[in-house]
């Protein structure tokens, strides 16, 4: 399913904090939200999962305008920055959630939920809690979650903010076999340019509400189209994003 | 040298550690004496009392009818308020909307009245005179000093309970999990019986347990409502007082013993909630 963003502003009070965002997710691709905290990406995310509403423009999913469509509705995959995990419920019931709530029948919502485990590699931990997992198993079980009811979208904020370096170099490779056994058309917030550009297909570069440039890693690279992108990719990245 | 400096430091600090503790001594018997004083020997000599003079004074119709009156406010108060905690704590930290604070503020308003003002107001606005009363009146419904005055008054002074106890909860506990519910396709119905409700269960009972003890043992508010007749609109706490003022202190220690057995119960049910609010299943 192709994502058309067209035109968004989102004001909260007087702080603006998306200014006339226009992009494009095609179908199937990996795009990677960036920029630096504060630069109103998670905002974006969020009004394209229906969990704000945009003061104006309009968001499309494959042509059809959504903007107001209940969130329920979207059929979309959300990833929350901290995981969100129902404390409450085991890994198990966890990633069944969104299959329970549309009345999938048991055996076929067990049997999509031990599948959805296996994939993420949490086999054996069907019957712990949240609190009882690492960082990065919490993560996956997140993602096993989002993914079970089969969205025609995922959506990904600052999926690996809250890990340690080397959890997040191998999750990262992970997401990105993973994205490429499911193709379903993903979007991921982030700050870190470097993670940006080593696993999404296209980077939206954000600053200030503002979407700076639209590309693959390489085009920005190469060709930033004005001084913040250059400034940012750059300042952060340091001398290897020459090597890349 | 650095050496040296580190075993200085720890050195230092297990003086400053000692001396803390020389100085804790006293204010831990202080604290002690105070609680002791303040709260123990009351409640013990209540139940002392009780147990000299006998507890036959209970059975006694009067008695009997004032457990039943408090019995029967309580449980139509303490659901009501239950009701009204969870929409107030649901609204107020779920929703952005005009006049928020408002209603936050409204919510507190029993506490900083006094009980006495509240009862006051109830019998203006329903006493035969006041507007509510007269039109009540006529059609047979007295609500001044009769039950549903009684009701009445102890719904108001104990409303803040539940919802103030679950505001706070809610509010530590933020809004990303009812929207992660509500992403994976989940109705405003099913987020709340299955991911808001089993999450603020430990602070929902913590408020209820409260508000219950409160309904059980209100005074102020009710006295001025009740009218104080006997048999009738006599609550244990009211029964309580009319006993001691006739002299009956047998009486009145025994049915004193019985809310401050249900004090007890709440500091017990109290405790073990506190205990388990903060786990996760």
């Amino acid at each position: 399913m192709s994502i058309d963003v067209v035109h968004v502003t989102k004001n909260f009070g007087a702080f603006r904090a998306v200014d006339n965002a226009s992009f494009r997710a095609k179908t199937g691709e990996l795009v990677a939200l960036l920029g630096p905290s504060g630069s109103g990406k998670t905002s974006l995310l969020r009004i394209i999962a229906g969990l704000e509403l945009p003061d104006s423009g309009a968001v499309f999913f494959h042509e059809d305008d959504v903007t107001y469509r209940a969130t329920r509705e979207r059929n979309v995959g959300f990833v929350f920055q901290h995981y969100a995990l129902f404390r409450h419920m085991t890994v198990f019931e966890n990633v069944a959630f969104g299959l329970r709530v549309r009345n999938v029948p048991r055996p076929a919502a067990d049997a999509r939920v031990r599948e959805l485990l296996q994939l993420v590699q949490l086999t054996g931990y069907e019957r712990h809690y949240p609190t009882q997992l690492s960082g990065g198993q919490r993560q996956r079980v997140a993602l096993a979650r989002a993914l079970a009811p089969d969205p025609k979208l995922l959506l990904l904020d600052e999926p690996f903010g809250s890990l340690d370096a080397r959890v997040r170099q191998e999750l990262r490779a992970w997401l990105r076999r993973l994205h490429d056994e499911i193709h379903t058309t993903s979007i991921f917030v982030t700050h870190d340019q470097e993670e940006a550009f080593a696993v999404a297909d296209r980077v939206v570069v954000i600053d200030r509400g503002r979407v700076q440039q639209v590309g693959a890693p390489r085009d920005i690279l190469h060709a930033p189209a004005n001084a913040f992108v250059a400034d940012f990719i750059h300042a952060t990245t340091g001398p290897r994003a020459a090597g890349f | 040298m650095s050496g040296a400096v580190v075993s200085l430091a720890t050195a230092a600090a297990g003086r400053r550690r000692d001396s803390r503790r020389d100085a804790g001594g006293p204010l831990v018997l202080l604290a002690l004496a105070f609680v002791g004083v303040l709260v123990i020997a009351p409640l013990a000599l209540v139940f002392v009392e009780a147990f000299r003079k006998g507890f036959a004074a209970i059975a006694e119709p009067d008695a009997l009818a004032a457990i039943r009156l408090t019995l029967l406010t309580a449980a139509i108060v303490v659901p009501l308020n239950t009701l009204f905690g969870l929409a107030a704590g649901w609204a107020l930290t779920r929703f952005d909307f005009r006049g928020k604070s408002v209603l936050l503020t409204l919510i507190d308003l029993p506490f900083a009245v006094s009980p006495v003002i509240a009862g006051l107001l109830f019998i203006q606005l329903f006493g035969t005179r006041g507007p509510l009363g007269a039109w009540l009146g006529e059609r047979g419904l007295q609500v001044v000093f009769a039950t549903p005055g009684i009701v009445l008054a102890t719904l108001f002074v104990t409303f803040p309970f539940v919802a103030r106890e679950l505001i706070a909860f809610m509010e530590t506990q933020g809004r990303e999990q009812e929207e992660a519910a509500t992403v994976l396709g989940a109705s405003g119905w099913q987020t709340f019986v299955r991911v808001t409700l089993p999450n603020i269960k430990w602070g929902l009972l913590y408020g209820v347990i409260l508000c219950n003890a409160r309904a059980m043992g209100e005074f102020g508010a009710v006295s001025v409502v009740s009218g104080h007749v006997r048999g009738e609109t006599n609550t244990m706490p009211l029964h309580v007082e009319v006993l001691y003022n006739e002299y009956q202190l047998s009486g009145a220690f025994a049915v004193a013993s019985l809310l401050t057995l249900l004090a007890l119960v709440t500091l017990a049910a109290r405790h073990f909630i506190e205990s388990r609010k903060g786990e996760p299943s």
